[in-house]
């Protein structure tokens, strides 16, 4: 597997550490309250087509990259850096 | 026997090797089967469950008999490919699963027991009874059944794994491959030509073909010379591609002839490649299989493609008298192969009826063979005409082709399932299966010469636009262009058994019997047969196997469909897929700059984590550990002590931002903290658990240094780095791990700063230093850290040089320490400091204690929001019910404690119902006389001064405790500030 580093390139999977799902940016508030908070830390989908997961470049250039790919054609679709999807969030 | 001229070997070259002791002779560019053809010798070893003798049955990594042991002593290699190895001199190979003798083979007795031992044998025999199994039954199994063995020792083969990049990957040197990389390689295209065999060309070099007007393997000769001087083209030949992954990644097996320098020491036998192309053009051919009929397994029955391989290239012949079997034209070729050579062709038999041939022997149009005899070579075969009379043809080999499979793996593994295509009576590969891979010649079903050239062409020149590489001319050669007839025949009519996979012993009556048994799903017949699960994947016999079971299922054969093709293609070692891993190769080691000093002071190194790090360092006249950590524990608590802490993670953080992302890291406040000051800081997960602890120190406004412990400075630093660009790119922070630019070392005891005051340039006090505070310093000119921290509870300090002062440091504080009576001290000592203390280490912080688990609730901030706040005030993560930390005394006759222990009320029967917690960290105190011990305990800060009782079941030790503070050594902290 392939993940393009917004900053180094094209690199192997084996310089990636792998986080899980990108709705970790999403960190509510402190008086989220309950709901929210359960649902940021405990609920996750698992689907079969696209999903947006949290890789970091741990033996690169140390960026967290939200890294869009498809569950079963296993296609990469897109790789941004994650300070700059947070950004554009917020 | 040898042939007069011919083949492409070199006969002025001999090469001498032995086989089951006996010694012969090849000539350089044979290979193991080709050299003991050219001898004579026709049996090379016995079949996996039967014992059944076996010969030579193909040319290439699909062989399924002749496996073979190569090599001696720790060089070992089982399972060999005798139609893969080349010869080397002096190479030593032997015949596997026999004893005594590959001829006289005892269990050659299951061949007799063969009504009995059919599909589903093992499943119905050894049910019962179930003691049997591992005792008996298993081990019988393993012994009788089997492939070759491993030498018992390390494998003293040296393995190489690496990556290669390039625009197009070619799969497969034959026609197709070729043209391919000819024009790819014209164009300019990064090109990587993978073919499996020692010399490209693929079955040009087998066949009798001419290409633009000369012979088929001149011509590949002549591209590969070409090939060659191109400097964008990389040649791989002995390279099997053996996997297709994801984004364009292949993995690849490349086997280095052995005996082709004058010594092999220092170079591999085999090298794992991971290949990354942009476009892969598979030219993997195609796979001759067999027809199943009575005793279709003797030595001498082979492939007619082999069979004409033998003859053209390796100018052996593998009979005197050859009968040729067939069911389409191509096997008429090997006829005329062998007239050409001179080998007498006993008959050409074709299933057909219309079959037409014209030659100088006999021909049977319509006819099939139905049987053979000859134990450990074929004497003659059984010839079954159209109209039912039989006759026996004697002949000692005989050519037998059921058509070709298309090489269609690699298109088949990422979920792909390939095509029947009736014209040729079987597979072809679904395009676009694989990103980015191509499909094109023999595997993609094409089998003529010239249309194998021009799918080449057509797919490189599709390689080369996709890569927007400008197309050169490349004309296509001339070749032949004939059709291909063939008329499905799996297997010849008949009750006695007919051999489908000759590896794993599955005939055609298995087949039918497992589809009787219900077992008629492709898969579940694979698996209750063991069809095609041997070392060679039934490369010859899959598609075979699964006609026959169509057959009997009465479902046609794109119903029936296939089983899941996956990678490898071929076997790969271990060794080299894990190659340079072997021993200290196996992880990373990571040293402390006293790494040499503590081996010349005899010190055990131990790892923690990749680190290596002192345990204890013994001096004459001590016997045991404890006798060296006893006497360092008293340096520390007496005099003065030093010790290597380098292996604590350093992390510099700096920028404006920098005290708002430590409130948020920590629990606790650190932008109160002021320059010069060091705080103890606690960091939680975001769901509430503790995550590590540490101090952080103010050098100066906006920048800080912060320690993690050892185990955790990867985690945290990754979620240092989480923080800062995922949850809050807004702040203007930088962090960097510093860990190995610092060496840093413990001086601890009440003389501690009397040591230090002999090594800086400028004396300390307790006013100008006092605990917790931190600042540059310098020795004899070099700058420095200090911080007055502490591990064990004494006066202490941590002193931080530049990682290459670390050696001279070390040895000059452990000297001067040594001339006060103090000395060095290793993690042994560190941890009964540490624990008479009541500090923690992540045997405590384990990843399921909260910080109030460990009393530190009160460390977590209310006027800051931070990370693992809101979980962390979940209920559940603070009831008293709640495992505790507590500190724990033997009250029995057993002093001993033992970490892993649990703990139980001392009434109770001790069970897991009754379980009361569990025993964390344990050391005996030569400070306190007795053993100590930190435990998580129900309810345990409230539990102070009561008795516990600590069983050990898998120690088996067990005794009364008492409960205290966690803190037993200095508990208000006067010795750390005095």
């Amino acid at each position: 597997m392939r993940i393009t580093c917004p900053i180094c390139g094209e690199r192997d999977r084996r310089e990636f550490y792998y986080k899980g799902d990108a709705l970790a940016l999403n960190r509510p508030g402190p008086d989220g309250g309950e709901k929210a908070w359960d649902d940021y830390l405990h609920m996750r989908d698992n689907p079969a087509g696209e999903t947006r997961d949290l890789w970091f470049h741990e033996a690169g250039c140390s960026a967290w990259v939200v890294v869009t790919r498809n569950t079963v054609t296993h296609e990469i679709l897109a790789a941004e850096l994650a300070s700059k999807v947070k950004e554009a969030a917020t | 026997m040898r042939l007069e001229t011919g083949g492409m070997i070199d006969r002025e070259t001999p090469i001498t090797f032995t086989f089951d002791g006996t010694s012969y002779r090849g000539f350089s560019g044979d290979t193991l089967a080709s050299a003991l053809m050219a001898n004579g010798v026709k049996l090379l070893g016995r079949s996996f469950k039967y014992h059944r003798p076996r010969g030579v049955f193909t040319t290439g990594s699909a062989e399924p008999n002749a496996l073979v042991t190569i090599g001696e002593g720790a060089q070992t290699d089982p399972n060999i490919r005798a139609t893969m190895q080349e010869i080397f001199p002096g190479m030593v190979a032997r015949s596997q699963n026999n004893w005594p003798s590959l001829r006289y083979d005892v269990l050659a007795i299951n061949d007799l027991m063969s009504p009995f031992l059919g599909a589903g044998f093992y499943y119905k025999t050894f049910m019962w009874p179930q003691p049997f199994w591992s005792k008996i039954y298993e081990p019988l199994i393993r012994r009788a059944a089997g492939l070759g063995a491993l030498s018992g020792q390390p494998n003293g083969d040296l393995y190489e794994k690496a990556f290669a990049f390039c625009d197009v990957l070619i799969i497969g040197a034959g026609p197709t491959g070729l043209m391919a990389a000819l024009t790819a390689g014209r164009a300019g295209a990064d090109v990587i030509l993978a073919d499996e065999d020692s010399i490209m060309g693929g079955r040009l070099n087998g066949e009798t073909l001419m290409i633009a007007d000369q012979a088929g393997a001149d011509w590949a000769s002549e591209c590969v010379a070409e090939l060659a001087t191109l400097p964008n083209v990389r040649l791989m030949s002995r390279t099997t591609v053996t996997g297709a992954y994801d984004q364009g990644t292949y993995g690849a097996l490349e086997r280095l002839p052995q005996g082709a320098y004058d010594t092999n020491e220092g170079l591999p036998i085999e090298c794992f490649w991971r290949i990354v192309a942009k476009h892969t053009i598979l030219a993997a051919g195609a796979l001759e299989r067999s027809i199943a009929f009575a005793d279709n397994d003797r030595p001498g029955i082979m492939t007619a493609g082999a069979v004409r391989t033998y003859v053209n290239r390796w100018g052996v012949a593998p009979g005197q008298k050859i009968v040729v079997f067939g069911n389409n034209d191509d096997a008429h070729r090997t006829a005329q192969d062998l007239v050409a050579a001179g080998i007498e062709v006993a008959a050409l038999v074709d299933s057909r009826p219309e079959a037409d041939a014209n030659g100088d022997f006999p021909i049977y149009a319509g006819s099939m063979i139905c049987g053979s005899r000859g134990r450990h070579g074929l004497k003659s075969v059984q010839l079954q005409r159209l109209d039912g009379t039989t006759d026996t043809i004697e002949a000692d080999c005989l050519a037998v082709s059921g058509g070709w499979n298309p090489t269609v793996h690699m298109t088949c593994h990422m979920n792909g399932r390939p095509k029947w295509q009736p014209e040729i009576a079987s597979f072809i590969p679904v395009p676009k299966t694989i990103p980015g891979l191509f499909a094109a010649g023999a595997c993609n079903g094409v089998f003529s010469t010239h249309r194998c050239l021009q799918e080449g062409h057509l797919a490189a020149n599709a390689a080369l636009s996709a890569l927007k590489i400008k197309i050169k001319k490349t004309p296509i050669p001339k070749a032949e262009d004939q059709g291909y007839s063939i008329s499905a025949l799996w297997a010849v009519p008949g009750e006695a058994r007919a051999w489908v996979d000759l590896q794993n012993d599955v005939t055609v009556k298995d087949i039918k019997q497992a589809a009787v048994e219900s077992y008629s799903s492709v898969e579940h017949m694979k698996r209750y047969t063991t069809q095609g699960m041997a070392p060679d994947q039934g490369k010859n016999s899959n598609v075979q196997a699964l006609a026959v079971l169509a057959d009997v299922t009465g479902r046609g054969i794109p119903e029936t469909g296939v089983t899941t093709f996956r990678p490898p293609y071929v076997p790969v070692s271990i060794a080299a897929m894990g190659a340079g891993a072997q021993g200290m190769g196996f992880a990373p080691r990571r040293l402390i700059t006293s790494h040499k000093a503590s081996l010349e002071r005899g010190a055990p190194m131990i790892e923690a984590g990749l680190w290596y790090r002192p345990s204890y360092f013994p001096v004459p006249g001590e016997t045991t550990w404890r006798q060296s950590c006893d006497r360092e524990v008293g340096y520390v608590r007496n005099v003065v002590g030093v010790s290597d802490v380098s292996t604590l993670g350093k992390i510099d953080i700096q920028g404006p931002d920098a005290p708002a992302f430590l409130d948020f890291v920590y629990t606790n406040m650190f932008s109160t903290l002021k320059p010069g000051r060091v705080r103890y800081g606690l960091m939680l997960r975001e769901d509430g658990v503790v995550m590590d602890d540490g101090t952080t120190a103010c050098m100066a406004p906006q920048h800080y240094v912060m320690t993690t412990s050892t185990a955790a400075a990867g985690e945290v630093m990754r979620h240092l780095e989480f923080v800062r660009q995922c949850l809050c790119p807004q702040m203007d922070v930088h962090i960097m791990s510093v860990t190995e630019n610092w060496a840093q070392f413990a001086v601890a005891g009440p003389k501690s700063r009397m040591l230090l005051n002999g090594v800086l340039d400028q004396r300390i006090s307790n006013q100008s230093w006092p605990f917790m505070s931190c600042g540059e310093v310098s020795m004899q000119g070099v700058d420095g850290r200090l911080f007055r921290i502490s591990f064990s509870g004494e006066h202490a300090y941590e002193l931080a040089v530049p990682a290459r002062y670390g050696d001279s440091l070390f040895r000059s504080l452990v000297a001067r320490a040594e001339t006060m009576g103090g000395g060095v001290y290793g993690l042994e000592a560190l941890d009964v400091l540490r624990l008479e203390k009541g500090f923690l280490t992540h045997a405590e912080i384990e990843g399921r204690t909260t910080a109030t688990d460990l009393g530190m609730e009160r460390m977590m901030s209310n006027r800051k929001d931070f990370i693992g706040k809101a979980a962390a005030q979940r209920p559940g993560l603070s009831e008293p019910d709640r495992e505790q930390l507590v500190g724990l005394k033997s009250l029995g006759a057993i002093k001993q404690l033992t970490a892993g222990a649990h703990l139980f009320n001392p009434t109770d029967n001790p069970e897991s119902a009754t379980d009361q917690g569990h025993v964390t960290s344990v050391a005996f105190s030569p400070t306190y006389g007795h053993f100590l011990g930190l435990a998580f305990l129900k309810n345990g800060h409230n539990r102070h001064g009561e008795k516990v009782r600590m069983v050990d079941t898998v120690q088996g030790v067990e005794t009364l405790c008492e409960v205290h503070d966690p803190v037993l050594f200095d508990p208000t902290g006067e010795l750390a500030r005095g």
